[in-house]
């Protein structure tokens, strides 16, 4: 039965995708979403493989791997060449399910609603099934070889996404995007070979498992290919100039995918694939991939200081909020990398809210340039109250869900001692000062004073927030609070293969 | 109801009517109003019966979230002190809901406003309960946040959104240190649980607990407006009045001093952390009380006063008396409250903050008169109100404390501290209540409406009357939340002529002045000295120049430096590939002859290329 939950989750978008793309516009946006309904469904369903049920903290088991699947499908694609087809769902990678499932099926919900100019509605919605499919299968192989296949799935449909529906200069970043990703996926490539030829096998399982054992020149090597292929992902300063452009000019959806589930391949895959398989490479990188996370948060969060575009501004705030997830992994230390696990699950959900919310106000006043933009309150009280709500989650607010990942990898640091640790703790700490400072920046230009010209210009009933857009924007909402407060949602399921991962790493 | 029950449900209930209040309907102004003030009186009462019923300390533990190898617990600590504390939060927070429905009465955005009051209510009480570090960590933020949204409520105010983000931020400045020091204290003594935190403190590297204690001293001078983050508080009059009462009594800068009682042991092992504390404190002490003589505004008075009273808390710690501190803000968030509400009253009846333009209100509002009186006397220490015999406590701690030169600066300058805040305060008075009305509103002033008045006059009687707890058996020992030596709390002797005499001297002087010209302001004469007061000795503009400025130039900075070289690199790397891309095809776009001619080269070339390759080999 879990099984067939297993297919479901990966074949519904497949099929959503296939009849959205097939129908006409209407009829295609609710195919579309109706299968992504039941693909999320689906992953709701697969939480019940949970061998000890959910909030419960597993026992570690000493000495299990790393990756045990709760359960798992694992059938011969190319015999000739070894490759097989190998899908499995465990603690790390099930709440990146539910949040992929989520998040898309809200981003279609959003596109019945409001289509973007630049294409019709139904291929849009094809489009974000298909990159749906690549993220979970992404999340979902247990096969190197099949990870690297899913990962470079998403690219083509995001990259379409953005030149279609984009803004102004939408063909420029769609197409830094997708060759700089590119750049990065050939790394993975030669990564993800080079592991294969020396191992002998692409099973993620048992690469983890440290049944196969790497020589410690192998695993330097796959180890940088493989962390800066998805540092590019990430991403990682100071390779993160595709971001702004491509979250700027991508409709909200894509964005919202993009900042929500995209950038969570490039940590999942650094915690389940570079640090699992090439744990010794792990612990030689592990400063400098500190050092280069704290500095990617320090940069993200002074240049949010200075931005002047409200998507931009999100953009940016991005690589300071993956900096605390990759300090996090950097750690090495259970505490670091459940960090990690909570922070990705955070960030998410409130950027998705953000970027969902810094469209909105795109759409309704035409102007995302926080010099024109001013007094959103006295116009619209209710999505002002809703953007201070999702900003003051991402300043990581204690209680909500943004708090754990970004005080937790302060801790980590901390935790892992030392003089170079404990500054970099230090220094992430003063980014979070440094994150309330432009968040309230924003808020001020953006909420507060007098209204402005072109906030002032639309009629009252064309800024109303519509039933849509609420049922698109309330469960963000309430997830940023429930886990904020029942962080167990995340950290419970994850812990065990957390605690196995470390012991491999430490081992 | 046990008390495992009630210590919970203490931060539960008013956290339950912020929730419910965020999504009423902006219409709904009564459903709001029922809702915040049932609200503050369910944790009143909560907190009544806890103080009724706790006489040893307990506490409740559960785990809440497990984070890799560290534990998170979410319980309540709690002992006598923390529920008198939790019974002024209540007062003042009930104080403030019922005040607030007609001092807001033309205000269209009331639910929000009554939601965050209550959810800084609930934030207040859970760092007063909070059993464990992260647990009051996060009641310690959500209070800066619910501050940042008050202080920049009333949206006629142009410089309100500036000062709720100042008041945010430097807070925030100071949290990164308690953050840290959290942190610090969680990883080495394993647990965030502070029983076992404070239980794990003599094992520690000295020089761990030491860094620990002054992190969190950075924190606390953030929340508590403690030399040199203190400069947040003033500005955040911006507020609504009710709201200035809320900060300044039981919230917000009370969780600063309370926190240091809470961690008492990690301040006394942290050495130097205590005389930092004292010389942040005497400094504030000063500074407060020298801005207070020469502002205008009514509320910037008290707001500097606050400052300074404040200081004496924070020194009554530094001498090693932690039960002093806490009397002191106890009897502090009586009368300041009551000060606050009062003020506002004045202000609703005249229509301006400007002590310029009231004058005389005596005769036409007796009531708030009355009230501000007592008020105003208990903040000068003056017999037998309440703040008399807290700050008479303050001053004897100080000098009993022992040898060293820490408790005889802080001996010293409070007594000098006395005597300004007599000047001040009686300025303030003669100002407000006395002399002829200075504006046409002051002549027809009134008393507010009783919503507004019984606030005031409930609290006044705590204010006249808190004091005499110093004689209640135990109430001293029961301040005490760690088994220091006892400190009389009821102390009258012949030492006491000292503050006695520095408050008449102060009362004299101001009245004498003022005598001369009773429309005139007595800070006239403190000469030049009256503007470096009036802008509290310039820390504003050094804070903006030391670090306002700099960091919006390095964020300057790093953004261009981030789109001209990091992403300049990306963006000329495409741009040269491009290039020589189209070099390449122009070469290639060559007519037959020179496309003939490449050709025959190339074969040439890869010819004797061949040719010498064989013969190499």
């Amino acid at each position: 039965m879990n099984e067939a939950f297993l297919v479901a989750v990966l074949a519904l978008p497949a099929l959503g995708a296939a009849g959205a793309a097939l129908c006409p516009d209407r009829a295609g946006r609710w195919c579309g979403t109706v299968f992504a309904a039941l693909a999320f469904v689906a992953s709701l369903l697969l939480g019940t493989a949970h061998p000890a049920g959910w909030f419960s903290y597993a026992p570690s088991g000493q000495g299990a791997p790393p990756i045990v699947p709760w359960t798992s499908v694992d059938v011969s694609w190319v015999p000739a060449l070894d490759l097989r087809l190998h899908f499995g769902v465990d603690g790390v990678s099930y709440p990146l399910v539910v949040l992929t499932t989520l998040l898309t099926l809200l981003c279609c919900l959003y596109t019945l609603w409001h289509v973007p100019a630049g294409g019709r509605g139904n291929t849009l919605v094809a489009l974000l099934l298909v990159v749906e499919i690549g993220m979970l299968g992404t999340f979902l192989a247990l096969d190197l070889v099949l990870f690297f296949v899913f990962f470079e799935v998403v690219l083509l449909p995001m990259y379409a996404i953005i030149a279609g529906w984009g803004g102004d200069q939408r063909r420029h970043a769609a197409r830094k995007f997708a060759l700089y990703t590119l750049f990065g996926s050939v790394l993975l490539l030669v990564g993800v070979f080079t592991v294969v030829a020396a191992a002998g096998t692409a099973d993620l399982v048992t690469l983890t498992s440290g049944a196969v054992t790497l020589t410690r020149t192998t695993q330097l090597a796959a180890f940088t290919l493989l962390a800066i292929a998805f540092a590019v992902k990430s991403p990682l300063w100071p390779l993160h100039t595709w971001l702004p452009d491509a979250h700027t000019q991508a409709p909200t959806v894509g964005s919202v995918l993009l900042a929500g589930v995209l950038l969570k391949m490039g940590t999942y895959g650094l915690i389940r694939v570079a640090v699992g398989v090439a744990p010794e490479g792990a612990r030689w990188a592990s400063p400098l991939l500190g050092t280069l996370a704290v500095a990617a948060i320090l940069v993200g969060c002074l240049v949010c200081l200075a931005q002047t575009e409200l998507k931009r501004l999100i953009a940016y705030s991005s690589v300071g909020h993956m900096g605390f997830v990759l300090l996090g992994v950097a750690t090495l230390t259970a505490t670091g990398i459940q960090a990690a696990l909570i922070g990705n699950v955070a960030h998410g959900i409130i950027t998705g809210l953000l970027f969902f919310l810094a469209g909105a106000v795109k759409d309704r006043f035409h102007t995302g340039d926080l010099a024109v933009l001013g007094g959103l309150r006295e116009r619209s009280p209710w999505l002002s109250g809703l953007l201070a709500f999702a900003a003051i989650a991402s300043l990581g607010l204690p209680g909500l869900a943004g708090f754990w990942g970004e005080a937790f990898a302060v801790v980590a640091a901390f935790e892992r001692g030392g003089a170079g640790w404990v500054t970099l703790g230090v220094l992430a700490a003063i980014g979070g000062a440094l994150t309330a400072a432009y968040f309230m920046r924003l808020l001020g230009k953006v909420t507060h004073g007098a209204a402005s010209p072109a906030v002032e210009a639309p009629p009252l009933p064309a800024i109303r927030i519509s039933g849509p857009e609420l049922v698109a924007w309330s469960p963000l909402v309430v997830l940023a609070l429930l886990v904020g407060l029942v962080p167990a949602l995340v950290l419970g399921l994850s812990e065990a293969p957390v605690q196995s991962l470390i012991e491999a790493v430490t081992r | 109801m046990s008390v495992d029950v009630l210590g919970p449900l203490l931060p539960v209930v008013p956290l339950v009517a912020a929730l419910s209040g965020f999504v009423l309907p902006l219409r709904s102004r009564t459903a709001a109003a029922a809702l915040g003030i049932a609200g503050a009186a369910g944790a009143l009462v909560v907190a009544i019966l806890l103080a009724a019923k706790v006489e040893e300390p307990f506490e409740t533990v559960v785990d809440w979230v497990r984070i890799g190898d560290l534990t998170v617990t979410g319980g309540v600590r709690i002992d006598s002190a923390a529920t008198y504390v939790a019974v002024a939060v209540g007062v003042v927070a009930l104080a403030v809901q019922v005040y607030s429905t007609t001092y807001l009465h033309d205000d269209d955005r009331y639910p929000p406003y009554a939601a965050q009051v209550s959810l800084f209510t609930a934030a207040m009480l859970l760092v007063v309960v909070a059993g464990d570090l992260i647990l009051l960590l996060v009641g310690w933020e959500v209070m800066g946040i619910c501050s940042y949204l008050l202080i920049g409520h009333d949206r006629r105010l142009s410089e309100a959104p500036r000062a709720a983000v100042k008041a945010f931020l430097v807070t925030r400045v100071g949290d990164v240190g308690f953050l840290l020091g959290i942190v610090l204290l969680g990883v080495n003594a394993g647990s965030f649980w502070i029983t076992q935190v404070l239980a794990s403190l003599p094992g520690l590297p000295a020089a761990t607990v030491t860094a620990a204690a002054l992190l969190l001293l950075a924190g606390v001078a953030g929340k508590s407006a403690q030399f040199p983050l203190h400069t947040w508080l003033p500005d955040a009059m911006a507020g609504p009045t009710p709201i200035s009462a809320l900060i300044h009594a039981a919230t917000m800068v009370a969780a600063g001093i309370y926190v240091v009682t809470r961690l008492y042991p990690v301040f006394v092992l942290g050495d130097p952390a205590l005389p930092v504390l004292g010389v942040m404190a005497v400094i504030t002490v000063l500074i407060g009380a020298f801005a207070a003589t020469a502002q205008d505004d009514i509320k910037r008075v008290l707001a500097w006063s606050t400052v300074s009273q404040i200081g004496y808390m924070a020194a009554a710690l530094a001498v090693g008396a932690p039960a002093v501190a806490l009397f002191h803000l106890l009897t502090h968030a009586a009368f300041k409250a009551l000060l606050f509400l009062g003020a506002g009253s004045v202000i609703h009846a005249v229509g301006s903050n400007s002590m310029s333009a009231m004058g005389g209100l005596r005769k036409r509002m007796p009531g708030t008169f009355w009230s501000m009186t007592i008020g105003l006397g208990a903040l000068i220490g003056l017999p037998p109100l309440a703040g008399f015999w807290s700050k008479d406590a303050v001053l004897h701690a100080a000098s009993s404390a022992g040898a060293g030169w820490l408790p005889g600066l802080v001996y010293g300058v409070g007594l000098a501290g006395v005597l300004v805040t007599a000047w001040y305060a009686g300025r303030l008075w003669l100002r407000t209540f006395f002399g002829a009305p200075r504006s046409p509103a002051a002549e027809t002033a009134h008393e507010p409406p009783w919503p507004m008045a019984l606030p005031v006059l409930v609290l006044a009687v705590p204010s006249a009357l808190l004091g005499l707890l110093a004689f209640v058996d135990g109430f001293g020992a029961r301040l005490n939340p760690f088994d220091l030596a006892e400190v009389d709390l009821a102390h009258v002797g012949a030492e006491t002529a000292a503050p006695l005499s520095a408050l008449v001297v102060g009362l004299v002087l101001v009245w004498a002045l003022w005598r001369r010209d009773t429309a005139g302001d007595p800070a006239r004469f403190l000469g030049p000295a009256r503007s470096t007061f009036d802008n509290a000795f310039w820390l504003d503009t050094v804070q903006d120049r030391l670090v306002v400025r700099p960091v919006v130039a390095l964020a300057r900075g790093a953004a261009v430096a981030d789109q001209r070289v990091v992403d300049g690199a990306v963006e000329g790397t495409g741009q040269s590939t491009t290039d020589a891309g189209n070099i390449l095809a122009a070469w290639h776009r060559a007519g037959l002859p020179r496309a003939a001619t490449a050709l025959l080269a190339g074969v040439l070339l890869l010819g004797l290329a061949a040719a010498l390759y064989g013969s190499a080999t």
